[in-house]
């Protein structure tokens, strides 16, 4: 495949991680302790299990999975109001697949469909708005998650639904947002984090510039990296070239993807149909002022919130999840109490478990299990 | 949610609704093109390499930028080689 198979050259990996290991033992001569570099993104996390890249890198290195996966970071209470609005008779709830497995405090969606709920998995919002066009007597809602990378495809289904005045169509809102996240994550007194792999693909519409203040004023190192696996070690191999000329900058490496300026007729769609709301919460992680939005009101009869009644309870995660902690990056998810024993990917207790971009489970499908558990009962003892 | 695709475009099926057919790999679909039409006609996408995502074009694919990040992985491998010979060839 043109512009994957170049990206996944072997050769081009082991110089790759010749090259970082180099580097790595000058810059941690400096340092005189582990580095610790976060890929703050779910889909980035995937290519770093898939490959099994952390396992190559250097024994000085660790990678640090962060919050950037949106179906990981649902509180319960937003599955609930999902749920809610799928069993309302006459809706037809389309999703992305991954939502439909993560728990809510009495159930999933998918759960939902099996007892009778017309949940439908979709892969683009816009086959959303062909089921509305198709039901005209039905309500169809589209949930709408994800960070940016996804707010311009719903803001223009919003658009076009407008456009074609379709009124059966409505979008529950759940996108989050970015900088906020990464700026909670720097304002964590738990973590250490030297340097970040930032987010190919929610730079490739907001551009890079929005990052400035982690170098500026966080003084940390931001390589906006590609997702093949010659994109991460390029990536990583970068974040050390800074640190070892003493450079703290944000750089593209993926910039045959990602402008610099970010696209600007997906950030016109966004800015037209959305607004920041003053807080939203996440699970694990807690309420984060700015980092969602919501729709602005000249799209009302489009927004799900003001559509529906909808529970909105703010419901805390069970007692032996430690999701928040996996989010944050300060404990491993098989250092996870129930990692592997009560929750698995068939019965997850959270959404880590249950997204293909959630830390654990890619731990739980790429990792040893074995050998994980008896390093978890080592630690313990 | 970060999965995007690279493809092809190689028709436009609705040029007010700003659709096209795009070819991943050999497998074809309708995506919209607001985003990378930019000043251009409709039309005028056919042939673009485009990053797809949920149904979207998000990104025309930039090939200089891409044959650059290669070259620079290239030479970087080059340049290991070398190292690799110096140490190899064993006199300090």
């Amino acid at each position: 495949m043109k512009y994957v198979d170049e990206f996944r050259d072997p050769e081009k990996a082991a110089a790759l991680l010749a090259a970082i290991r180099e580097l790595t033992q000058s810059v941690v001569r400096e340092l005189r302790r582990p580095l610790h570099i976060m890929e703050v993104c779910g889909g980035h996390t995937h290519t770093i299990f898939r490959y099994g890249i952390a396992n190559m890198l250097p024994a000085e290195i660790e990678l640090v999975h962060g919050p950037g996966c949106p179906v990981c970071v649902l509180p319960m209470g937003q599955v609930d109001d999902c749920v809610a609005i799928a069993e309302t008779p006459g809706v037809i709830f389309t999703t992305f697949g991954d939502a439909m497995r993560v728990p809510g405090s009495r159930k999933s969606l998918l759960q939902a469909k099996a007892e009778g709920a017309d949940v439908r998995m979709v892969y683009s919002p816009l086959d959303a708005l062909a089921i509305a066009r198709d039901n005209p007597k039905r309500e169809v809602v589209f949930f709408g998650l994800g960070f940016e990378t996804t707010m311009p495809s719903t803001a223009l289904t919003v658009l076009q639904a407008e456009a074609e005045g379709i009124v059966n169509f409505s979008l529950f809102c759940n996108h989050i947002t970015i900088v906020p996240t990464i700026k909670a994550i720097l304002d964590s007194p738990d973590l250490r984090i030297d340097a970040f792999l930032g987010p190919g693909h929610v730079s490739m519409v907001i551009g890079t510039t929005p990052y400035e203040f982690i170098a500026r004023h966080y003084r940390r190192p931001l390589v906006v990296a590609g997702f093949e696996p010659l994109d991460i070690l390029h990536s990583i191999w970068l974040v050390l070239k800074q640190m070892n000329e003493g450079r703290c900058e944000i750089e593209n490496q993926y910039g045959r993807i990602a402008p610099a300026e970010g696209n600007p007729a997906a950030l016109h769609a966004i800015a037209q149909v959305f607004e920041l709301r003053e807080f939203f919460e996440w699970r694990g992680l807690g309420s984060i002022d700015h980092s969602g939005v919501r729709m602005r009101a000249p799209y009302a009869r489009y927004d799900a919130e003001r559509k529906f009644a909808l529970p909105a309870l703010h419901i805390a995660d069970p007692k032996s999840c430690q999701c928040g902690e996996v989010l944050k990056g300060v404990i491993k998810p098989w250092q996870c109490k129930v990692f592997g024993t009560a929750c698995t990917p068939e019965t997850p207790l959270g959404a880590l478990m249950v997204s293909s971009e959630g830390a654990c489970a890619a731990y739980y499908q790429y990792g040893d299990l074995e050998g994980l558990r008896s390093k978890r009962a080592a630690d313990a003892a | 949610m970060c999965l995007g695709i690279p493809g092809q475009i190689v028709a436009i099926t609705d040029a007010r609704r700003k659709l096209a057919t795009v070819d991943v790999a050999g497998v074809k679909r309708e995506i919209n093109v607001s985003c990378i039409i930019g000043e251009r006609a409709v039309e005028d996408c056919v042939g673009d390499w485009v990053l797809v995502h949920v149904g979207f074009a998000m990104s025309v694919i930039d090939e200089q930028q891409a044959m650059e990040t290669l070259r620079i992985l290239t030479e970087l491998g080059e340049a290991q080689q070398e190292i690799a010979a110096m140490r190899g060839s064993g006199r300090t």
